[in-house]
């Protein structure tokens, strides 16, 4: 069965088109890089497998099913905009509080759940960090502890909008290779939106090329070339490949390099 | 020599029970603020809250009726604006600037009653009534009540709004009922430390807390502990000295928040 299934999927938003007849379809167990340029989309396409966003026409299903808001089968780590991080609570109790979330009542945690938030702490490597104040610790433990959070509850998708972002390459290294340990241990499709294609390259099965409103699907080879990338940023690029990093050029400009920026739609 | 025994006076007695009541209250709900970062607009309810109070005198009715009634309507709307109002402290400003204007106009038609100024603006715990009492023990009751019930996603949705969101939890609505949870417990603040030091018994001890503690259960317990020794500690001052109570619970308030400063940075560099 298909993870994500997109038909022919239009989204508007605020009268500007972010997405138009879009159409894939992502098979089960594959760590999928989700790219495109800066406003192409990414976040709407996280928000509308979410069920946060409603396609003004089309169809979106998860594992079948229409996709829906608070569907637990989804891991989620958004793109964090929080001042939480200011705070003194610990990383334990920061993650503790996603758990049940979204039911009424006093933020008690059972025995059982204690062990899960534990167990997924303990996956991530992350068990000396989590009783640290979230203010001392650095923005690849933070990623860490929210990769544990996304975890809980046993989710068969994790969609995790640019968990590289403010990363030194060190760190993102070793974030991308934790997520791709986790996602095989636990036979789980990854969606990973980034800013750069290199980190990934790695350990992609496949990569989800956003650029005006359309999307490409496919192996690196089969997408990141000359012909596929002119077509989805409507202008020329070329696409040169050094010592097994592939660099998108437009004009001579490496393009990956003016996208550091945040904020897109 | 001196005084006779603190709590030889029933009005001490009753000060005791009030200062207490209002302590816990403020402290847990408190809490919440300083995490959420709406310490402003729970200082703006309070302003609000003094509008209502002389404007309810003026109709005729009790003053805590038309406070309580005003900071309800005040924070649903601050709520219900939401994101809006956030970081807007200029609008914030304004506002309760315009509500303590119109407090003072109210007075002004109602020249009869000039003392209930000071009560409002500086408190009065030592004219807390037997009758007062049921009323600030109702108020704490639902405002604690509420909370209760919403606190596991009011939590959730304050660290993590994206992902609360995505979980199908509504942040405007949350804010809305945290925001009316926050109206009852000024109006019991200011009963007793008076609108202008509301800061003190609801900001004071939640901050201080949350400078020291790691944890959330913890740090709510150490709120409610601050927040009790600072207005009991500033009444038995107050009784001590002659001094007003609001000056003392205020000074310690600071004082604690102080030292809670000093420890943090000690904890850091340990």
């Amino acid at each position: 069965m298909d993870v994500i299934s997109f038909n022919d999927v239009n989204i508007t938003l605020s009268k500007r088109p972010i997405l138009s007849r879009l159409s894939f379809d992502i098979k089960e167990n594959r760590f999928i890089g989700l790219l495109g340029p800066n406003g192409s989309g990414k976040t709407t396409l996280f928000k509308t497998i979410l069920g946060l966003v409603t396609p003004d026409t089309g169809t979106v299903s998860i594992f079948g099913l229409p996709a829906k808001k608070g569907n637990p089968i989804i891991g989620y780590i958004p793109q964090f905009r929080t001042t939480a991080y200011n705070l003194r609570l610990c990383g334990w109790d920061y993650i503790a509080s996603a758990v049940n979330g979204h039911k009424f009542g006093l933020p008690l945690i059972n025995a059982i759940t204690h062990q899960e938030i534990a167990h997924f702490i303990n996956l991530v490597q992350a068990t000396n960090l989590a009783h640290r104040p979230l203010s001392s610790l650095s923005g690849g433990e933070r990623q860490r502890l929210l990769l544990a959070q996304a975890l809980i509850g046993k989710p068969s998708l994790l969609l995790l909008d640019e968990p590289l972002t403010n990363l030194d390459p060190g760190n993102q290294q070793s974030m991308i290779s934790l997520i791709r340990e986790i996602q095989q241990e636990l036979g789980i499709t990854v969606l990973l939106s980034a800013h750069e294609l290199n980190p990934l390259l790695p350990v992609m099965d496949e990569v989800l090329y956003l650029g005006h409103g359309q999307a490409v699907l496919g192996q690196v080879n089969e997408v990141i070339n000359s012909a596929i990338l002119s077509k989805l940023y409507g202008s020329k690029i070329e696409v040169v490949q050094v010592n097994n990093q592939i660099f998108v050029m437009s004009e001579n400009i490496n393009i990956e390099h003016n996208a550091h920026q945040h904020g897109e739609a | 020599m001196g005084k006779p025994d603190l709590f030889a006076y029933d009005f001490m007695i009753n000060a005791f029970i009030a200062g207490g009541i209002v302590a816990v209250m403020a402290a847990i709900v408190g809490f919440f603020l300083v995490m959420r970062e709406q310490t402003f607009a729970g200082h703006a309810l309070s302003h609000i809250g003094f509008a209502g109070a002389t404007g309810s005198v003026l109709l005729g009715a009790s003053p805590m009726s038309g406070m309580i009634l005003i900071t309800l309507c005040g924070g649903a709307t601050i709520g219900a604006l939401g994101e809006k109002v956030s970081g807007r402290d200029v609008a914030i400003g304004m506002v309760l600037s315009i509500a303590l204007g119109f407090g003072i106009l109210f007075l002004h038609f109602y020249t009869a009653y000039a003392t209930q100024i000071n009560t409002l603006l500086f408190g009065n715990i030592l004219g807390v009534s037997y009758s007062m009492l049921w009323t600030l023990a109702s108020l704490a009751i639902i405002s604690l009540t509420l909370l209760s019930i919403v606190s596991r996603p009011l939590i959730f949705v304050s660290l993590q709004p994206e992902l609360a969101e995505a979980k199908g939890v509504s942040s405007k609505f949350m804010g809305i009922i945290f925001l009316t949870i926050v109206a009852f417990a000024t109006s019991g603040c200011i009963q007793i430390v008076g609108v202008l030091f509301v800061f003190t018994l609801m900001i004071g001890p939640a901050a201080a807390a949350q400078q020291i503690s790691t944890r959330l259960l913890s740090g709510i317990s150490l709120a409610v502990l601050f927040a009790l020794s600072e207005t009991w500690g500033g009444l038995a001052l107050s009784y001590l000295t002659n001094w007003p109570s609001s000056f003392w619970i205020a000074t310690l308030s600071g004082s604690v928040y102080l030292i809670s400063l000093t420890t943090k940075y000690f904890l850091n560099h340990k």
